[in-house]
């Protein structure tokens, strides 16, 4: 459950949004937002995290200490 | 656009007859003027002359393809593209002010049904908005869905609106069918290297298939992608403008072969414009200090492509949501809000009768400058000088030396006068304070010209421009540009010959970064 985007930082570009194989991320109040219960930090579809690869502005697709990690389905 | 100014110009008696129009439209080119050494500045050398019909009817009103076109047509972009897809170090899309004009920045972003909505509201306001454009603020083709979206929208309800596109041309390849489908004739790559080596020091990173891809490995698949989608566009008989920022030290001699390798290609235009960076822009260039080229710099790597391929040297890097003439901004006409309440009504039928008025007027420009090169005929002289021109449009010189955000730019020698670039100005006229800063600005921008023509100049910058060595010409006032520039010229050289004044070499300009003021 552990991706979170970091909403000062979000420029709002959107191009995290369809690369997101869980259809986590929308548009809230003029940033965008991951719904943790749908993350997978991409395990199982891609080697690294699409949010992360493909947002412009570094650091800003982060880990969610604040939950704990995914746990792939055994 | 001054409209009074154009009326004068269609009804002064330049208007030819039907027959002569038709002759005219056949001598004047799609763009740039008679060079007389290698190609012309932009567009076709000779208009229909050299050029097939379909590719005339291509460029001849739009106003990036055709240097002569822009003078008289306006194009829009409609920000609808946000994402992006690979990351250059001479952008920062965080940073988005109303006051800044550079590529990649723009103030709102719209869905393709306000896109569509806010054409229809443009072109019925400024009858020559000819040309739409999606050039971000992102890649286009990182967001096909909207951009093409879009395209179908305004394709089904304004035809006769010409589309075009911008891209970083990573995903070219795969639209290629999708842009033909919707007759989207115009679509500009910018290429900035052909060796991944360079574009490594260009592109820190590019997203492809699923995976961030770094270093020379991402400038490798950038440029084979651009390449490809190059060739299979010109294939398809797409018009292709290739744009590259010349960026000193990086890839500024490279540029003469990225040149080379377009054009074999099948490139139609080459534009290359100069690096934008201040440290204010956030960017990797920007906060490295990283310099853009002086205007000389950037004319001498355009005149050393010029024999390869058409240049285009009238690019004012506009934001992806300019809106009107090349070199002003009306976008703050058209927002959302303003959109949304206006009551738009598509008229074809007033547009065709408008824009055949800009022809007769275009038409009646070329005839007067035809007409004042005649005279030069027989002359010869290696003197080659510059002139900056004050001008809101239609080919003549009608803004004052005081208004002037900008200064058309063009060099004149005894082959007749050549547009060869444009030179962004602050206001000089900002209600009272700077002023003197100001004068310094517009003098070290222009400070490669022998002359600058003006609709009017007070006595103050008068004076300066004479101690800086710039003569300022106000006896031309609306009246038709090279026409008059080419007058100035013949006497120019009478006088060198009869040795009144002696011919002197100018020194270099600057190239203004940062902020376009908004003349609203």
């Amino acid at each position: 459950m552990p991706f979170k985007i970091i909403a000062s930082q979000c420029t709002s570009c959107s191009a995290c949004e369809p690369e997101c194989p869980n259809v986590a991320i929308r548009e809230k109040g003029g940033t965008f937002v991951i719904d943790p219960k749908k993350c997978t930090e991409c395990i199982g579809h891609f080697d690294e995290p699409q949010c992360v690869a493909v947002c412009p502005v570094d650091n800003t697709c982060v880990i969610d200490t604040s939950l704990p990690r995914y746990q792939a389905p055994a | 656009m001054d409209v009074s100014a154009q009326h004068d110009a269609s009804s002064n008696g330049h208007v030819a007859e039907v027959g002569e129009i038709m002759q005219a439209i056949a001598e004047h080119k799609g763009c740039g003027t008679t060079g007389g050494s290698g190609k012309a500045s932009c567009g076709s050398q000779a208009g229909q002359g050299d050029l097939p019909t379909e590719i005339w009817e291509k460029v001849k009103n739009h106003p990036c393809y055709s240097e002569e076109a822009h003078h008289h047509y306006a194009r829009m972009h409609v920000a609808v593209a946000p994402a992006c897809n690979i990351q250059c170090n001479y952008c920062n899309r965080k940073y988005d002010c109303a006051n800044e004009s550079r590529p990649g920045v723009v103030s709102e972003k719209l869905t393709p049904e306000q896109a569509a909505k806010k054409v229809l509201a443009v072109a019925s306001t400024i009858p020559q908005m000819t040309v739409l454009g999606i050039a971000g603020p992102g890649d286009p083709l990182a967001n096909p869905e909207k951009t093409f979206k879009t395209f179908e929208l305004i394709y089904n309800t304004a035809p006769d609106i010409k589309l075009c596109l911008s891209t970083n041309g990573l995903m070219l390849p795969d639209h290629v069918d999708t842009i033909a489908k919707y007759n989207v004739d115009h679509v500009t790559i910018t290429i900035n290297m052909v060796d991944p080596e360079i574009g490594a020091k260009i592109y820190p990173w590019i997203f492809y298939k699923h995976k961030r891809y770094t270093g020379y490995e991402a400038a490798k698949i950038l440029t084979d992608r651009q390449l490809q989608g190059l060739e299979m566009l010109t294939e398809r008989g797409i018009l292709c403008k290739v744009n590259s920022v010349m960026i000193p030290g990086i890839n500024d001699q490279h540029l003469v072969e990225v040149n080379r390798a377009v054009k074999s290609r099948g490139a139609f235009l080459h534009n290359i414009m100069p690096l934008i960076s201040a440290p204010e822009h956030g960017t990797v260039f920007g906060l490295n200090g990283q310099r853009g080229p002086s205007a000389q710099e950037l004319k001498a790597l355009q005149d050393s492509c010029e024999g390869e391929m058409n240049m285009m040297r009238h690019c004012r890097q506009c934001r992806a949501d300019a809106v009107g003439l090349l070199g002003e901004d009306r976008s703050a006409e058209f927002t959302t809000e303003k959109i949304m309440a206006m009551e738009v009504k598509y008229d074809a039928e007033t547009r065709k009768a408008y824009q055949e008025k800009v022809e007769e007027e275009r038409v009646a420009k070329v005839a007067a400058k035809q007409e004042e090169l005649a005279e030069l005929a027989g002359r010869s002289s290696d003197i080659k000088v510059l002139a900056a021109v004050a001008t809101k449009g239609s080919g003549l010189i009608n803004e004052h030396f005081g208004h002037a955000k900008e200064f058309q730019v063009y060099e004149l020698s005894t082959a007749g006068a050549k547009f060869v670039g444009h030179r962004r100005v602050d206001l000089y006229c900002q209600g009272g304070y700077g002023e003197e800063d100001s004068l310094e600005t517009i003098i070290r921008a222009i400070n490669d010209c022998h002359a600058v023509f003006v609709a009017k100049i007070g006595g103050c910058p008068k004076g300066d421009l004479i101690k800086a060595g710039i003569e300022p010409v106000d006896q031309y006032a609306h009246e038709f540009i090279e026409k008059s520039a080419i007058a100035w010229f013949k006497a120019y050289l009478d006088k060198v010959n009869s040795g009144e004044i002696e011919h002197v070499e100018r020194g270099d300009a600057a190239i203004r970064q940062g902020a376009l003021i908004s003349a609203a």
